[in-house]
């Protein structure tokens, strides 16, 4: 039952997302933070952040992430279907029928209206999130060298992950010493 | 067999292909020369429609490949070789999370990956911002700065903005009306 109730809630959440795993971002807020209560703000933070330093396409790791804890082994695999359905019959039907859709004037003028939502929606949603996880002069630090490293360098985003996890541990042992 | 050939293409570009959707973008140009299977204008082309419809881009790009080499089964068996590696990956390391959830060596790291993290998808999306409200690019090949601004753009993107804020909204709702203001505008 779990599982049915994961595929659906991530179909939508497919069916609704343009763009990538990002532009998931503010969905997954509405559907599984606030109306579900499937994760919190913190975990789907770390969830984004294994996604992109594992292999594979984040809004997929996210839907295996939040399914996984939520209902186990076939909870991953039922919203991770759920996330890519929308996609196999959508793209299908436009390749079968409509090779030249992205050449029309209408899906164009509708894409670039669209991009300007999505992408306040999502700034709206980092905002949010970013609220959440940097509380201290430790955290706005660490954000701002990943904001850097990933807009000015070509690195892996995996090297300041690692160096964030590194810098975490060391802090919090002092802590408690 | 076609389809065993597929899947394992596309198993390889789940996992190898690290950062996202996108990512996948030079596995899959790689895979057009060695195999035959479509030309780089041909991906070009599925490329562009995979971002403008309903789904990640990802996704939508591992469908369009498969099903221009073999049909609906083909984009079924794309999709299922790259998301396998990915629920095989992320199942061990949730697994491996939720055992260790309440070590304090793991609850320290998150501490600090978490801003970290906040950092990186700020990026990712100015990277969005300066492609799709104000276009960057556009101004640095002509040099014209009125190429850096489209008026109407900036006017949805900031109203969406602040309407977001104040109404509560289905994200999709806001997404909808940006495409629906886009075709009225003839943007």
């Amino acid at each position: 039952m779990i599982c049915l109730e994961l595929f659906i809630k991530f179909f939508k959440i497919g069916i609704t997302t343009f763009g990538g795993g990002y532009a998931m971002l503010p969905i997954l807020e509405r559907e599984i933070i606030d109306k579900k209560n499937w994760a919190t703000k913190e975990e789907i933070l770390d969830y984004y952040a294994v996604s992109q330093c594992t292999p594979g396409i984040i809004a997929v790791n996210v839907a295996t992430f939040v399914g996984y804890n939520k209902a186990g082994i076939l909870g991953g695999i039922f919203a991770t279907l759920g996330v890519v359905c929308p996609s196999i019959l959508i793209i299908t039907l436009i390749a079968a029928f409509i090779q030249n859709f992205a050449s029309y004037a209408i899906v164009k003028s509708a894409i670039r209206g669209l991009s300007a939502a999505v992408c306040a929606v999502v700034i709206a949603s980092v905002i949010k999130m970013g609220k959440s996880a940097v509380k201290d002069l430790f955290g706005i630090i660490l954000m701002l060298c990943g904001f850097v490293l990933a807009y000015f360098t070509k690195i892996s985003v995996i090297i300041p992950v690692l160096f964030a996890t590194i810098l975490g541990i060391i802090r919090g042992r002092g802590f408690r010493k | 067999m076609i389809y065993f050939k597929l899947f394992f293409e596309f198993f390889k570009t789940g996992l190898f292909a690290v950062g996202g959707g996108l990512a996948t973008v030079p596995f899959l140009a790689a895979m057009g020369d060695k195999m035959a299977w479509f030309t780089k204008a041909e991906l070009a082309n599925m490329i562009a429609i995979s971002e403008s419809t309903p789904g990640p881009i990802g996704i939508n790009m591992a469908t369009y490949v498969g099903y221009t080499v073999a049909g609906i089964p083909g984009s079924i068996v794309a999709t299922l070789g790259e998301i396998t590696p990915s629920i095989v990956v992320i199942m061990i390391v949730a697994g491996f999370l939720k055992k260790f959830k309440d070590n304090a060596y793991v609850k320290a790291a998150f501490e600090g990956i978490r801003p970290m993290v906040v950092g990186l998808i700020s990026s990712a999306v100015l990277g969005i911002f300066t492609s799709s409200v104000i276009f960057l690019d556009k101004y640095k090949e002509s040099g014209n700065i009125y190429d850096l601004f489209d008026l109407r753009i900036l006017i949805i993107f900031v109203s969406i903005y602040f309407l977001n804020k104040k109404f509560k909204l289905h994200p999709a709702a806001w997404i909808g009306l940006g495409a629906l203001v886009g075709v009225v505008l003839g943007l």
